[in-house]
């Protein structure tokens, strides 16, 4: 995993910090198995795996009932049904497909759209901390104030649909842009796109801090054009941010949810349904917790296997340097 | 505009750009911006508008005639100022608690050697990777048991708890980084852990700390489906759950919805510009360095 580059920087480092310690601790072969590391873990473990380790695996085990909300003793064990009933669900495949398209849709745009920023920001200009501030302007906006404005901006009698048929002529006549399934997903990728190119613009600005400029120079003086240089130089050392920034948008992609939630709640008829706003619907409008636990749980493995896949391919391809 | 300066600040000869690169680098520049803040100004423009106003064609980018009135009504009959300062309590308590937390856990993962400490950073990462929607239920559940359903505590409960992985994480490479030699003088001096972390290691991790305050911040904030599942009284809401509520009853005063959004914008402006200039700087020496 890009975690496991770190992790390896981590025993490097605490190895380094060792001789200090081994001298006072002199004594014995580690005597000092201190308990202090884990007194600096144990509140934020007992948090994280109260309210997140726990949850994750009750929704597992939840999955495997017919879940009953009102007392969840009498649930009724029920095995594979829900993951059964979930593959034979005609809608379950399409919110999965919404899902799918959104993922690709919005990751890949801001991936290039941010490092195209980053690069164009990345000298330092007096302009360029506020054109940064701009940039992430969305970034730190609220999803339910960005879609809501959204909802504003694609209105029948919004901007967008003047812009194009009164001010630019593009179209014959207003869009309604929420009432069908492919323009609102439309509406609800550029969304995602809009709000996200800021942040990963914001993380490829700090990798390329770390790109070291001797080594450009040294390519520019071989006589590499700046396309080459590109390639050479800065692609491979934007890597471990690439890596980090794929996974992230990923996992982020595959579990859009208040956007859809609040532009379309899914409509028309489900046409919209994402994954998890399908969920939603089953678990508290339905209360079938057992059936929406086997939904988040489908999500959630397919999320994991993505992002390990993700991790292996750029591992594999960086060869040592991620080893 | 500022070509000439430009020029002057590279650094090689041959990187010298070119007058029209320059020319070309600001007008994609300013595209760019165009289409990430125009939004906000029809925003803007909408929150001082009058209802009547709002949606007419052709849409009018400066008010006339302006009012103020969406503002008088959130703040004075809609209650903004209650969702506000919920909001407020929440964001605070959950990000100075989790930054706490998770900056100890950073320590320990960065400074000792112990048994079972990659399982258990494993562990930890794997929050990362669980989308916090798919735990809406059993948190739910949790929460009833816990009595921490509709308040406040619960919020700030599961906000801490769902961002402990990525400040972990960030603040883990940040202190690694710290020179051991550092840790070892204090040592001799017989500075104990608790002295080392909160005397050496915290300050001079201020850039990821930074980091890890606004994204804590502004997830806090900013967040919608726990709060949604979670509060039923209107008096508990916060801003975001209170907004989209809103919107959803008066569907159509759009004015209103965007002078409560834009009261709600400002804090995290105000945090994110505080603290922006620690940012690259935290975000570089943290996880993206690889």
């Amino acid at each position: 995993m890009a975690l496991t580059t770190t992790t390896g920087r981590a025993a490097e480092t605490s190895s380094v910090a060792r001789p200090g310690r081994t001298r006072i601790t002199r004594g014995g072969r580690r005597r000092r198995l201190s308990a202090t590391p884990y007194l600096f873990l144990l509140p934020g473990v007992v948090v994280f795996v109260v309210a997140i380790i726990w949850p994750a695996i009750s929704a597992f085990r939840m999955s495997l009932y017919h879940w009953n909300v009102f007392n969840a003793q009498l649930s009724q064990w029920s095995g594979m049904d829900n993951y059964i009933a979930a593959f034979r669900d005609p809608h379950f495949w399409l919110s999965l497909e919404n899902s799918g398209i959104y993922m690709v849709a919005t990751v890949i745009p801001q991936m290039i759209i941010g490092l195209a920023i980053a690069l164009l920001l990345k000298r330092k200009s007096p302009t360029a901390p506020l054109f940064r501030v701009l940039f992430y302007l969305p970034v730190v906006t609220s999803w339910v104030v960005v879609t809501l404005l959204f909802k504003f901006l694609f209105d029948d009698s919004g901007l967008v649909n003047f812009t194009l048929h009164d001010f630019l002529h593009l179209m014959n006549s207003d869009v309604s842009w929420l009432a069908n399934r492919w323009t609102a997903l439309v509406v609800i990728c550029l969304l995602g796109i809009w709000k996200g190119v800021g942040w990963s613009m914001m993380i490829y600005l700090a990798a390329l801090q770390g790109v070291p400029e001797t080594l450009e120079e040294a390519a520019q003086l071989d006589g590499a054009n700046r396309w080459q240089r590109f390639r050479a130089v800065t692609i491979p050392a934007l890597s471990p941010a690439t890596t980090f920034i794929s996974v992230m948008l990923v996992i982020g992609g595959l579990n859009v949810f208040t956007s859809v939630q609040l532009l379309t709640g899914g409509g028309p008829i489900g046409q919209t349904d994402v994954v998890l706003t399908y969920m939603y619907l089953q678990a508290f409008n339905f209360t079938d917790f057992g059936y929406a636990s086997a939904l988040a749980v489908i999500l959630a493995v397919l999320v994991f296997v993505l992002a390990v896949l993700q991790l292996r391919i750029m591992r594999n391809r960086d060869g040592d340097e991620l080893a | 505009m500022s070509a000439a300066t430009n020029a002057r600040m590279t650094r090689l000869p041959g990187t010298r750009s070119n007058p029209a690169g320059t020319t070309l680098r600001y007008v994609a520049l300013i595209v760019g911006v165009f289409v990430m803040v125009t939004p906000f100004i029809y925003m803007v423009s909408a929150s001082f508008q009058s209802q009547a106003y709002v949606l007419t064609i052709p849409p009018q980018l400066i008010p006339v005639p302006g009012t103020t009135a969406n503002y008088a009504q959130a703040i004075g009959t809609e209650n903004f100022l209650l969702y506000f300062a919920n909001s407020l309590i929440v964001a605070v308590i959950s990000t100075a608690c989790s930054v706490l937390l998770s900056s100890m856990m950073a320590f320990a993962f960065a400074r000792f050697s112990f048994p079972a400490k990659e399982a258990i950073f494993r562990v930890v990462l794997i929050g990362l990777t669980i989308p916090a929607v798919m735990l809406l239920i059993p948190q739910f559940i949790l929460a009833k048991n816990l009595h921490l359903l509709d308040s406040l505590g619960g919020l700030i409960f599961f906000y801490i708890a769902g961002n402990l992985s990525l400040n972990t994480f960030l603040m883990r490479s940040f202190f690694a980084s710290i020179p051991g030699e550092l840790d070892s003088a204090m040592q001799v001096d017989g500075a104990n852990a608790w002295t080392r972390y909160w005397r050496l290691a915290l300050p001079l991790a201020r850039p990821a700390l930074a980091v890890a305050t606004i994204f804590t911040f502004l997830n806090s904030w900013d967040e919608y489906p726990i709060a949604l599942t979670m509060i039923n009284n209107p008096d508990n809401a916060t801003l975001p759950l209170a907004i989209a509520n809103f919107q959803g009853e008066h569907a159509t005063q759009w004015g209103l919805v965007f002078a409560a959004s834009l009261i709600a914008v400002i804090p995290v402006l105000v945090v994110f510009i505080v603290f922006q200039r620690y940012f690259v700087q935290g975000l570089t020496s943290g996880a993206v360095k690889g």
